[in-house]
């Protein structure tokens, strides 16, 4: 940017910004000339297709004229792309407020959502324009120092949370006592700590061990699957399914970790991945014994210590809400799975900042740096990834048998790559290693996808389009920050990163 | 044994005895039959021109190499130690042997401190009863931390890098972390020091202050030096012993002053007669090793 502040005086050579242009135009017209110009339609007699391929031209411009702007941006010229860009935006706003039955009136797109988009990407434009713009009266080298500046807010944002930890527990704790805490909202917020408290659990393997493991819904499969069948089978309460879910999670776990101790990186992620499609097709396919894709119902619902959630209680025995003397509400158990999650969470976030504290948790760390340091300095790596692997999979466990009693029903579906793969982004998302990364990673990717539900086909294009420019912007994370274990002087560290 | 034990040429106790070394890598033979041993207490330098199989001889001795041939005695006045028997991680963990790398490893995103912190790993994972009493917070644990933080203060005190302790160990200049990954070496309590070229890299001032640390770790912690270098300085300067390499086979073994005016040592740098250019590495080498003390 600072060498773009120096060549602005220098008349301006539109050839090349028109060739890029042009080129993505290009580029965009090949794209969807096949894709969105022809679409095959049911006909009578068979299938035929009709075109759209006015829909091509309207986005073959729109490409052209965003990809000019941006050019027009980089070659030191951000005021005209500030004030096209932005002028467009206004416009198409203005057009699709005012025709919103009618979204022809604007841009051909059948859905107005697509407008919408157009506006959004407009927005972007103008706004990095803006930026530009603002940088090169500045003077300074924005762009640089951004990488920098961002690393500053992590920290700030990671110190912070000392403070406002406890206020946000205090928050979840609330949560179901405050006005907009309807059944909804709770059963929101539950699902969000679900996947919290996962992205916590492989957050030991991924983040802190540096282990990547794309098959983590395997251990969440086995904690489920575990609770359903003891539950059903033998009658044991959810308490006493509890640990045993997370044992058998963790020693799932090691077993798996044994064979792959000697593979990193890429390979490690492969077996993993291949672990996890394993355990959902044994699933699957040992009907006699899982039930095979139908899964096992009517799992026992949790009880408060004994005291069931139900409207008619069996004869001699006493329901929650007759226990304490309240009326009969569907609520309370909801409200009761809510702090059974939470409790899980926090335990779990308890467990990992305790934890890497000790040696362990720092061996966990070190091995994630160098492996070949770690053996020679007499660290055991075997030992080391096991206890990794065993303790995230025995946080899967709990979660697993979490989700096993709140649904009432697990079958293989529930455990399908795409699972380990959301719980991966949200601990990648927030920052490898961080707690706080975990959940702000949650309430973005889970949390706010259910408050669009209406907007469901373009849900996983926005979630896509949403990894990527993070991947681009922050490739760390967004909360990509660690602080020492242990320091020497004190506070002064502290310090050092403001 | 006896014959490894003619080979010390000073009068300090064997602490390590390499015997008939050999390590093949299919048909390549990177060590060959080597026998030397290393002094309790002293420096032993191993040189020898690029490729001599220097950085083998450590991997056996660390373990990451399993030696095709030979016996890799550990003498510590509490036990014998084969070497070549010993799980990789084992060979610091039981026998004390501590190593340095010649491309620096440090764990570069934690800070000075952890890592320091780190290489006591197995003394602070028996005081947190493997993780169950730290969970707890016993103060056994907390004791034993502060004990091994009160080391790490000692070394980084030694190393110059208290100012820096809680920094990020990547973020150390490069000087810096070779000092580092020498402190964390000796947080390991080991007795036998094994240091891979730690002048790489330094200007002349940082490498004459390397040598005062080698000679006050020798002289204070009274332990066994082994040290590949280039720097003839740092190798004449420091060394009780010298073992020279060439081609993956011992040429000569014995004090500075013995190598210094060995014929066979002056022809593997100088090469054959007729060889006119020499790289100018070894020409510097080899002046300094005519030359200069």
């Amino acid at each position: 940017m600072a060498v773009q502040t120096q060549t602005l005086p220098k008349p301006l050579d539109l050839a090349p910004v028109f060739k890029e242009a042009a080129l993505a135009g290009l580029l965009t017209l090949a794209l969807t000339v096949g894709l969105v110009g022809i679409r095959t339609i049911e006909a009578p007699g068979g299938l035929s297709f009709d075109t759209r391929f006015d829909d091509v031209a309207w986005a073959v411009v729109i490409v052209f004229l965003g990809r000019f702007a941006l050019a027009l941006t980089r070659a030191g010229r951000p005021l005209p792309a500030l004030i096209g860009s932005a002028a467009v935006a206004a416009a198409l706003t203005f057009l699709l407020l005012i025709g919103e039955g009618d979204p022809h009136g604007v841009l051909p797109f059948d859905d107005p959502i697509v407008s919408w988009i157009v506006v959004i990407c407009a927005v972007g434009l103008a706004i990095r324009a803006a930026v530009v713009l603002g940088s090169v009266e500045a003077g300074s080298s924005k762009a640089a120092d951004r990488e920098q500046v961002m690393d500053r807010i992590a920290a700030q944002f990671q110190y912070a949370t000392r403070w406002f930890g406890p206020l946000f527990a205090a928050f979840a704790i609330a949560l179901p006592f405050l006005p907009f805490g309807d059944r909804q909202m709770v059963d929101l917020a539950t699902l969000v700590l679900t996947y919290i408290m996962l992205g916590w659990g492989l957050n030991i393997v991924v983040g802190l061990a540096g282990l990547l493991d794309l098959g983590y819904v395997a251990f969440y499969a086995m904690g489920a699957y575990s609770y359903a069948m003891f539950a059903t089978e033998f009658g044991f309460s959810f308490w006493l399914c509890l640990p045993i879910a997370g044992m058998l999670a963790a020693s799932l776990g090691a077993l798996l970790g044994f064979p792959v101790l000697r593979l990193r990186g890429d390979y490690l992620a492969i077996v993993t991945l291949g672990f996890g499609e394993m355990i959902r097709i044994i699933l699957t396919n040992w009907w006699w014994f899982t039930g095979g894709p139908n899964g096992i119902g009517s799992i026992p619902r949790p009880t408060f210590f004994g005291l069931p959630f139900d409207r008619t209680p069996e004869e001699g025995a006493q329901a929650f809400h007759t226990f304490f003397g309240l009326e009969y509400e569907s609520i309370h158990r909801v409200v009761f799975l809510y702090y059974l999650i939470l409790v899980l969470a926090l335990i779990t976030n308890f467990f990992t900042l305790r934890v890497r504290r000790l040696p362990v948790g720092r061996a966990w760390e070190a091995l994630r740096e160098d492996e070949i340091a770690c053996r020679a300095l007499g660290i055991n790596p075997t030992n080391t990834k096991l206890t990794a692997f065993a303790i995230g999979a025995m946080f899967a466990g709990f979660a697993g048998s979490f989700f096993a009693t709140r649904q009432g029903f697990v079958s293989p579906e529930s455990f399908t790559f795409i699972e380990s793969a959301i719980i991966l982004a949200i601990v990648v998302l927030g920052g490898m290693g961080s707690q706080v990364g975990v959940v702000l990673a949650a309430l973005l990717l889970i949390g706010l996808p259910e408050f669009f539900r209406e907007l469901e086909t373009y849900r996983m294009l926005a979630f896509g389009a949403g990894m990527v420019l993070i991947m681009i912007w922050r490739p760390r994370g967004l909360l990509a920050h660690r602080d020492p274990t242990i320091t020497l002087h004190h506070g002064a560290a502290a310090k050092a990163h403001r | 044994m006896s014959e490894a034990i003619a080979m010390l040429p000073t009068d300090a106790r064997p602490l390590l005895i390499v015997e008939h070394l050999t390590m093949r890598f299919g048909g390549l033979v990177a060590i060959d039959d080597v026998s030397f041993a290393a002094g309790d207490g002293e420096i032993t330098a191993i040189i020898g021109p690029n490729g001599a199989g220097k950085t083998t001889v450590f991997n056996c001795l660390t373990g990451f190499y399993k030696p095709t041939v030979g016996r890799l005695t550990l003498n510590r006045p509490d036990g014998q130690f084969l070497l070549e028997q010993m799980e990789g991680f084992r060979i610091p963990q039981l026998a004390g042997v501590a190593r340095t790398f010649q491309n620096i490893r440090l764990f570069p995103g934690m800070s000075v401190l952890e890592n320091l912190i780190v290489a006591q790993h197995n003394k602070l994972m028996r005081a947190s009863g493997f993780t169950f009493a730290g969970l707890l917070g016993l103060p056994v644990y907390r004791n034993a931390e502060r004990k091994a933080v009160e080391l790490a203060r000692y070394w980084l005190d030694r190393v110059n890098l208290i100012e820096q302790a809680d920094w990020e160990a990547g973020n150390l200049p490069y000087g810096g972390q070779r000092r580092l990954e020498i402190a964390r070496a000796m947080c390991t309590e080991p007795v036998l020091l094994c240091l891979d070229e730690p002048a790489a890299g330094l200007n002349p001032r940082e490498s004459a202050e390397l040598n005062e640390l080698l000679l006050s770790i020798k002289a204070e912690q009274k332990i066994g030096l082994l040290l590949i270098e280039h720097d003839m300085s740092v190798v004449m300067g420091i060394s009780d012993h010298i073992v020279v390499l060439d081609y993956g086979r011992k040429i000569a073994d014995g004090t500075p002053e013995e190598i210094r005016n060995d014929p066979t040592v002056i022809r593997a740098y100088l090469g054959e007669e007729e060889e006119e250019a020499l790289p100018p590495e070894v020409a510097q080498d080899l002046e300094n090793l005519t030359k200069s003390d």
